[in-house]
């Protein structure tokens, strides 16, 4: 299973994990580890440690998360990014919508 | 034939009787099959050899043949065969009935199109097993080809669908002045719509502007979101507007339209020969080179704004890079695709590849474009995603067709006028007055021919009350490139703190039998400048801009104390504008 979702014991914060490539093919997933009925956590980890590869539709599922967090209001921290991922993040310029650490 | 109803048996669940074939070429064998398979509930046919089958196969089209191997005449092998080739892609099962037990004869009844075998003597419960099991493969074989029909009639009106919005697409996304001498470009597609977008269109004032875009994802979806930023682009551009006002207005439209998710990474370019300038905003692609008549890399504009229809309006920033641009000096400019683009091993191209190969052009970069498609091709072979490339060159633009603005002859003898217009703080710092000028002179039908000069003029004096009149800002800051960013920082940083001030424009228009003169009054509430800084108006980018009106129109002067200019533009009728 490429996409994981872990909800912290207080039900918090909700921790996504991506593995292998990040791109169209994982949105089914990556919609679903957010939407399971039930969960309201505040805050969100997307954590990219095991991600090698990000594309535009990625970016387009991030933008999707946060609209389901509130949007500008939104807590969403992208965590474990490697270069080539934090590039494809920063080039969009997606620190602005985003924390990326 | 008779159809029996079952006796003594388990009823068959199925309702519809089959059409059971049924060639042996002992009567007696022949006669017990057919009543087993008649009390069955089924419809049956007999025949006595392989000849007489293949007759009764044509004339009733069974759903189901038991076929005796040995028979005279013609054999059951060479009936399945011919069966066989006549069902094609329908699925009539045919059973041998055999006593054979060698696994050679087997085998021949197999490779002859076989499905099944019964051995004599006949089992009635196994025999109805098998004509139920067949039954229920045919019904699962017909679904399939129902279902497998419909779904390539389906894919095929998609496919004609997208066709035909492919050629809308491509008249949309690929449109407008990108045949203009200077602008060279290279789209591929990797799906039917690359998702990639690049427009090109005159300004009204002469100068151009250009956007290349990249929509998120592949496919029509990627498609949806051109139609209403070309749209925006080209309206506006027509209009007057600046690439702060199309930006503003495109990315609201986007983010109205699109759903979340979808975006468009773009650079939107404004090519500026008259005053050597360029403007560019780069919104999500890589960034835009600018090189020199020798090929030296002169500036690098990264992607510093969110893509379109990401930001709310609030948080949308469309303060583009503003930098000086000399004749031969060149722009290049691609999406992602030229950058991820991969060889066969897997490698990207990538940034480093794509320095390198720039810089070995510095002698003879208007070699660069092909040189770049052809290294490309080397390396990956086929387009692995959309590529889009562009090259602008900057040389003095042509002027726009006089047919850009307002093409309805609408006839207004009500020509002898004076409007005045006072534009304040709030209305200077959030909107450009000029499209309002200029639609306003495009009533006058003889100025219509004239909008490109009239658009100079007024935005010339325009920029100058708004930057030194009311911004205070220094144009000797211009005198070379590095004080060319900080001068457009600074503007754009006072501009947007602008509390007071007001730039009055009076528009004054008599006409005569010639044609008419129009005098523009363009006063600010700044404190004016030629007392005590009078050389400033000959020097640098303000005294180009001066300039050129001087030579656009008949008479400029200002006042004594140098926050007020007026200037006479005269027409004659039948004299359309030549620059």
């Amino acid at each position: 299973m490429p996409i994981k979702a872990t909800l912290s014991p207080d039900g918090q914060e909700l921790t996504i994990k991506v593995s292998g490539r990040f791109d169209f093919g994982a949105h089914q997933d990556f919609r679903e580890a957010y939407e399971r009925g039930g969960l309201t956590p505040q805050r969100f980890v997307v954590d990219l440690n095991d991600t090698d590869y990000i594309d535009s539709s990625a970016l387009g599922m991030l933008l999707l998360l946060r609209d389901h967090a509130g949007g500008d209001a939104a807590d969403i921290r992208i965590i474990h990014c490697n270069q080539n991922v934090r590039k494809v993040l920063s080039i969009s310029n997606f620190e602005q919508l985003f924390s990326i650490e | 034939m008779a159809v029996h109803r079952p006796q003594g048996l388990v009823s068959d669940q199925q309702s519809s009787p089959l059409k059971v074939l049924i060639a042996d070429d002992n009567p007696t064998d022949r006669m017990i099959l057919g009543r087993l398979v008649a009390r069955l509930g089924h419809q049956v046919f007999s025949a006595e050899n392989g000849l007489e089958a293949l007759v009764q196969f044509s004339a009733h089209q069974p759903d189901l043949v038991l076929l005796d191997a040995l028979m005279p005449v013609m054999d059951g092998f060479e009936a399945a065969r011919r069966m066989k080739l006549q069902s094609g892609e329908n699925l009539i099962p045919i059973i041998f009935l055999t006593s054979l037990t060698e696994t050679g004869a087997l085998v021949k009844c197999l490779e002859a199109g076989g499905d099944d075998f019964l051995t004599k003597p006949y089992n009635p419960v196994i025999l109805q097993a098998k004509i139920q099991a067949f039954n229920r493969m045919q019904d699962m074989h017909q679904t399939l080809q129902d279902q497998r029909d419909l779904l390539s009639q389906q894919h095929e009106r998609l496919l004609r669908e997208q066709e035909l919005a492919k050629i809308i697409y491509d008249r949309v996304a690929h449109a407008g002045s990108l045949d203009a001498d200077n602008v060279r470009y290279v789209q591929t597609a990797f799906a039917m719509f690359n998702g990639d977008i690049l427009l090109a269109a005159y300004k009204p004032s002469g100068g151009m502007h250009i956007l290349l875009g990249d929509f998120t994802g592949h496919g029509l979806s990627a498609a949806i979101g051109a139609m209403p930023l070309a749209e925006v682009f080209y309206s506006m551009t027509a209009r007057g507007f600046n690439l702060r006002d199309i930006l503003l207005e495109a990315n609201n439209k986007l983010s109205r339209i699109l759903p979340v998710g979808i975006f468009c990474c773009a650079v939107l370019i404004e090519v500026n020969p008259d005053k050597g300038l360029i403007e560019v905003w780069n919104g999500g692609l890589p960034e835009v080179l600018l090189l020199d008549r020798h090929g030296e890399l002169l500036h690098r504009v990264p992607s510093t704004h969110l893509p379109l229809a990401v930001a709310s309006a609030e948080r949308f920033d469309p303060i583009p890079v503003v930098l000086p641009m000399a004749p031969g000096e060149r722009l290049l400019c691609w999406t992602d695709g030229v950058i991820e683009s991969r060889n066969q091993a897997g490698e990207e191209f990538g940034e480093e590849r794509l320095a390198e190969f720039i810089s070995r052009y510095e002698k003879h970069p208007q070699a660069i474009f092909d040189g770049l498609l052809e290294a490309l091709e080397a390396f990956h072979g086929s387009p692995e995603d959309d590529i889009s490339l562009l090259e602008v060159v900057m040389q003095p633009c042509k002027a726009p067709p006089a047919t850009l603005l307002h093409e309805d002859v609408r006839h207004l003898d009500a020509q002898d006028w004076q409007l005045a217009y006072t534009f304040r703080a709030a209305s200077i710092r959030e909107h450009n007055p000029l499209p309002f000028l200029i639609k306003v002179l495009m009533e006058v039908p003889g100025l219509r021919s004239h909008a490109g000069r009239l658009f100079t003029i007024l935005s010339e004096l325009y920029s100058n009350a708004l930057e030194h009149g009311l911004l205070q800002l220094d144009s000797s800051l211009k005198l070379d490139s590095r004080g060319f960013t900080r001068y457009y920082l600074e503007r754009n940083r006072r501009l947007a703190a602008l509390q007071d001030g007001w730039v009055r424009v009076v528009l004054d228009h008599r006409p005569d039998v010639a044609g008419g003169a129009l005098t523009i009054e363009m006063e600010d509430s700044g404190e004016g400048f030629v007392e005590h800084n009078a050389t400033k108006v000959h020097e640098g980018y303000a005294g180009r801009g001066l300039a050129l009106v001087r030579a656009l129109s008949e008479d400029l002067r200002f006042n004594v104390k140098g926050n007020k200019v007026t200037v006479v533009f005269v027409w004659q009728l039948g004299h359309t504008a030549s620059s």
